[in-house]
């Protein structure tokens, strides 16, 4: 795709999402579209780590979860407004990316996967003895009054997703086609010959990892205002991590638009599945498309449709 | 052999109780062309990882250039000019043989330049080795000889000064044999140092000016081809008494 096309396209998503809100009056839907878009950012920034460097890993979603409790603690401290808090859980959640991928990314694949799922586990423990922000019990956050020109609370903090969406798959998008990307996708195909290269494959790693967790912390600041309580089982829920995971894997890992293609795919499939089904049955679709996709299509959807465009050109 | 491109002093390598290398000296002059050889397991591939930085050496120095690499991570030794291929291709499956050369071209040569001039820079490289036709070409479907080209097209693009080829030529037919020892020729023609590991004597004999024979992870032999082909320290290595 051409960069003046992209950016036409994230213009018109973006006024899409503008008229919505002046049309469409059902908070349902803005509900919805929501957690669609917030499995899309967490997607993309497992994508990063996972896909385009090639580490996979289970605890990703524990930083999503760490800039949950990042807005809850400077809210309640500070009572800060939400694109400072945004911002904030990007920086601590980058900069925690940062130094756990410092300590584990000695570590190469299985055992990196199981440090990252231990760190987690480390984070969640200590959020649950974290008296200040609710501990186990979990902390309550009142919607705030003012939501601009919008007409609820819910259109305006969907509006504030779809333009963080956009921006991470712009960022996404970009780090794909650049020096950096390619960087990346080396250290992935074979750090060795990477680092005979020339690529400072530790220092990329780095900055992987950064950003990684600062996408996913971003994801996580807006989410308290959202459901307003959480508590450390919803928010550390490892139903979260499979799901960051499973979307750029049904995606396509290699390209930028796996990841958005699956969890627009997954997320909206599950969202019609929980109103219609059962909730409960729409984890079980998660898993079952996760093997099927694994056995049949390693490379995703993105791989498919590129196996079927080189053989129709051949 | 004043100005060496490459020194190694001393240079010993264990791994746990088994002395990979013991007390290796090697010097590489600039534009020189070294063979390495020795029966398996002799250590030359050992060697060739402590000098690119794949393995640190326990013991000993390495200088490339006057200045002293021992301790510094591969990739920096990429920036300083050496380069080298590896026994079993690695290429960057998930690209195509053009980025493949981009990696090397955007990192260890550091070009920073504008993205039209990494991709001149790269069909140049893919012209001199032959592949230029493949350009586009995904790196995981190429044939055997045209992996090893583009292993050594990959070591190329990183505008070395010291090109270190493990084997390229292994599992090649005769005439694919000679095309890559005419481009190990090509490139030394234009001043870069090569030293070649290499089982096929044929090519080894043919190639270097200068041979080192390593034998159970010592220097047991050094000289002309020649001299090297004469030396009953050689034979035993290789037949026994």
């Amino acid at each position: 795709m051409k960069t003046s096309t992209f950016w036409v396209v994230v213009c018109a998503i973006f006024i899409g999402g503008l008229v919505l809100t002046e049309l469409v009056s059902n908070e349902y839907y803005f509900t919805a579209l929501y957690v669609i878009l917030q499995a899309t950012i967490m997607a993309i920034a497992w994508n990063i780590l996972g896909g385009f460097t090639g580490y996979v890993n289970f605890g990703s979603a524990a930083f999503f979860a760490v800039g949950a409790y990042t807005s809850i603690a400077l809210s309640k401290s500070l009572g800060l407004p939400l694109p400072v808090l945004i911002a904030a859980a990007a920086v601590i959640c980058g900069l925690i990316g940062l130094g756990v991928g410092y300590l584990t990314l000695r570590l190469k694949g299985v055992y990196f996967a199981i440090a990252t799922l231990a760190m987690a586990i480390v984070l969640e423990t200590l959020v649950n003895n974290w008296a200040y922000a609710g501990g186990a019990r979990g902390a309550y956050i009142l919607t705030p009054e003012n939501h601009l020109w919008f007409k609820s609370y819910i259109q305006m903090i969907f509006m504030v997703m779809l333009l963080l969406t956009l921006v991470a798959v712009a960022i996404s998008r970009k780090l794909n086609s650049s020096r950096l990307g390619r960087g990346l996708a080396a250290i992935r195909d074979d750090e060795v010959a990477a680092e005979c290269a020339g690529v400072p494959t530790l220092r990329l790693k780095l900055i992987s990892t950064t950003l990684m967790g600062a996408l996913m912390g971003v994801a996580g600041a807006p989410y308290p205002f959202f459901v307003t309580f959480v508590d450390p089982a919803s928010a550390f829920n490892l139903f979260i991590a499979v799901n960051a995971i499973a979307m750029p894997m049904i995606g396509g890992t290699a390209h930028w638009i796996g990841p958005v293609i699956g969890a627009l795919l997954v997320g909206s499939m599950q969202e019609i599945i929980t109103v219609n089904v059962s909730s409960e049955l729409n984890i079980l679709f998660v898993g079952i498309m996760l093997v099927l996709f694994i056995t049949l299509a390693p490379q995703g959807i993105v791989g498919l449709w590129q196996k079927y465009r080189r053989r129709s050109a051949s | 052999m004043t100005e060496a491109v490459l020194t190694v002093d001393n240079l010993t390598k264990r791994f746990g109780g088994f002395t990979a290398l013991r007390n290796v000296e090697l010097h590489v002059g600039p534009g020189e062309r070294l063979g390495l050889i020795g029966p398996n397991g002799s250590g030359k591939t050992t060697l060739i990882n402590c000098i690119s930085g794949a393995l640190y050496n326990d013991e000993g120095t390495i200088v490339f250039e006057g200045r002293d690499i021992t301790r510094i991570p591969p990739h920096q030794r990429s920036y300083l000019g050496i380069a080298r291929s590896f026994q079993i291709p690695k290429p960057f499956r998930s690209m195509t043989v053009l980025e493949n050369l981009q990696v090397p071209l955007e990192y260890a040569a550091r070009s920073r330049a504008a993205h039209r001039r990494v991709i001149d820079d790269a069909m140049e490289v893919l012209e001199l080795i032959g592949l230029k036709d493949r350009a586009n070409d995904s790196s995981a479907g190429l044939t055997q000889v045209d992996m090893r080209k583009m292993e050594l097209a990959r070591a190329l693009a990183a505008k070395p000064r010291l090109l270190v080829s493990d084997e390229a030529m292994a599992g090649l037919s005769s005439s694919e044999v000679d095309e890559i020892l005419e481009i190990l020729l090509a490139l030394n023609r234009r001043g870069v140092a090569v030293i070649m590991i290499e089982h096929i004597m044929r090519a080894v004999m043919h190639f270097s000016e200068r041979v080192v024979v390593l034998d159970a992870g010592q220097k047991i032999a050094e000289g002309t081809p020649k001299e090297i082909v004469h030396n009953p320290d050689v034979e035993r290595a290789y037949l026994g008494e």
